[in-house]
């Protein structure tokens, strides 16, 4: 276990985040900002050698970068290459390159399988639950409307996959609306509880409650709805459904850091 | 040939580590492989998209994982997750589709596989293997397990004349000999439904009739024997119960070419349609599509290679 995570951490990271967003010209900076503190909780605090992790929300692979550098991942060099030609590090993950990366992910709806199937193959191997390598996913909000999300749920809870974590980031904004306008799910929570998982909701910017959900062990799979804010921590970003898209320009990064100082 | 695929499975089980993944399909087929495997034979429900993921992550921990179902749902509704979860990551998850082609033909349009691996090798490094006979299954099974990359293997039924004698499995086998100066060649099963009315036709007539069971075919396994067939023969005709596009006979043709491989005249019968007026047995479907032997017999007498 790495160091823990603090405001400090958190808002280093952020900036990291932001002049790296503006160095390669891409978007996407609103729904990495909403998951940003639970990757940097996962990967400086809860993952241990065996452990796995795997990004269903493929579109925050500048989060789960900047996490990978600030826990010690991903030298500083590698991280500037981002979404440059030749690089490792593109748009959302990568086939190969990095051994936390197990999946190149960004097609939404296929994260959770490939996790619950990791999880699953861990029983296989141990022949018992217990101290089995533990298994992370973090999906979006908006997958949910995809149905093999819901298929991959299933065989979790049918497999009872005590060692699988979901973490939902339910920053509440898709592709081209809020997820209540376009195909509610709401309430999300009981949906979950009535295919079978064990539910917590939380603050998904509170280090203390995502740290507690993380490390939390249930008797089955634990899905952790995080109540998120699409580009939290830069006020003219948050809740707006524009940063799913828009690069930053340099005077808008300029804005940014000064409301992010350290 | 799915009791030859259970029993060649059973075979493999005991000594390997092996997860078995079925789209909740099987019945009164699979049962003895179930018991083999116990826990990792996983029937993964109506989900084939989750059932290819996990395969593929199953895969990426170390186990050897095959995933089956029938094969117009083995490939075609979970076929990004064969794409972006499989294949794009290299893994050798086998999937294995029964009833390729019109195998499944009064159940509708719905279960036909018609366009299975033509879509399938779009893929990298993905390889096809169509038994032609029931005998062939063990070493098809085999041949899928030890490719390194992903796999389809798709199963049909083996229609060779009574009291034929199989040849042993080959990605490319010469199931009848003649003086003819027409080579007929044959992917999967349809090659053995060929046999009976090519050995009926006067020796100076018949073609020269091959099976393909591997795709996409590999210029380096092609035998000698049918490079020097095709390059004296008047009529090269390929026949598939695949539609054309992205079939057998269009990477056939593609491989002469490039092979330098003269074919004068280059017939290809395959899979017309998923949708026709009315619906019947395979069968009837080959005969809708003209790939039954005597349309075979047909179109090499319009091409003039029967007298």
């Amino acid at each position: 276990m790495g160091m823990l995570v603090n405001n400090s951490v958190a808002t280093a990271a952020r900036r990291r985040l932001l002049r790296m967003h503006h160095e390669s010209g891409v978007g996407h900076i609103g729904g990495n900002l909403s998951a940003i503190d639970s990757l940097l909780v996962l990967f400086h605090e809860c993952l241990g050698s065996a452990d796995k992790f795997i990004l269903s929300k493929g579109h925050a692979a500048g989060a789960l970068y900047i996490a990978l550098w600030s826990s010690g991942r991903l030298d500083a060099a590698r991280l500037a290459s981002f979404h440059k030609d030749d690089t490792l590090l593109p748009g959302h993950p990568p086939t190969t390159g990095h051994d936390d990366i197990l999946f190149a992910t960004g097609s939404l709806g296929h994260g959770l399988s490939l996790a619950a199937g990791t999880a699953f193959a861990q029983i296989l191997r141990k022949k018992n639950h217990a101290g089995l390598p533990h298994v992370y996913c973090l999906t979006s909000d908006g997958e949910w409307q995809e149905g093999s999300t819901w298929e991959g749920l299933i065989f979790a809870c049918h497999h009872k996959l005590a060692n699988l974590t979901v973490l939902v980031d339910h920053n509440g904004l898709q592709g081209f609306g809020t997820t209540t306008e376009v195909a509610s799910m709401v309430p999300l929570g009981n949906r979950l509880r009535g295919f079978g998982a064990v539910v917590s909701e939380i603050d998904g910017h509170n280090l203390d409650a995502i740290r507690s959900a993380c490390m939390a062990r249930v008797d089955g799979v634990h899905v952790v709805i995080m109540n998120t804010v699409k580009g939290k921590g830069v006020s003219f970003m948050e809740d707006r459904m524009e940063w799913h898209y828009l690069p930053i320009d340099a005077a808008r990064l300029e804005a940014a850091l000064a409301e992010l100082e350290e | 040939m799915r009791k030859q695929f259970c029993d060649a499975m059973v075979g493999r089980s005991a000594a390997r580590d092996m997860v078995f993944l079925t789209g909740d399909l099987g019945f009164m087929a699979l049962e003895p492989l179930a018991a083999a495997l116990g826990q990792r034979f996983v029937n993964a429900g109506v989900s084939e998209q989750n059932m290819i993921s996990v395969a593929a992550a199953l895969s990426r921990s170390g186990f050897e994982t095959w995933a089956y179902s029938i094969a117009p749902f083995c490939y075609a509704r979970p076929f990004e997750q064969i794409r972006n979860d499989v294949t794009f990551h290299g893994l050798p998850v086998k999937l294995v589709g029964n009833g390729g082609g019109y195998g499944y033909g009064v159940m509708g349009p719905t279960h036909h596989a018609i366009e299975d691996y033509g879509v399938l090798l779009t893929l990298d490094h993905l390889r096809v293997y169509c038994p032609v006979f029931d005998e062939d299954v063990p070493v098809a099974v085999e041949a899928a397990a030890a490719w390194p990359y992903a796999a389809y293997l798709r199963l049909g039924r083996g229609e060779p004349p009574q009291g034929y004698e199989v040849p042993a499995y080959a990605p490319w086998r010469q199931l009848v000999s003649g003086q003819g100066k027409t080579v007929v060649i044959a992917s999967g099963p349809l090659a053995g439904t060929y046999i009976a009315a090519l050995q009926a036709l006067p020796d100076a007539d018949r073609p020269n009739l091959w099976a393909l069971a591997e795709l996409p075919a590999d210029p380096a396994t092609m035998p000698p024997a049918l490079i020097t067939q095709l390059q004296a023969a008047d009529i090269v005709c390929v026949a598939e119960e695949h539609v054309a596009n992205g079939g057998a006979g269009m990477g056939l043709a593609t491989l002469f070419l490039r092979e330098g491989i003269a074919v004068r005249r280059f017939v290809h019968l395959h899979a017309l349609s998923h949708v026709y007026e009315t619906y019947g047995s395979q069968g009837f479907l080959r005969r809708k599509s003209r790939l039954d032997p005597q349309s075979l017999l047909g179109a090499l007498q319009h091409g003039g290679a029967l007298t």
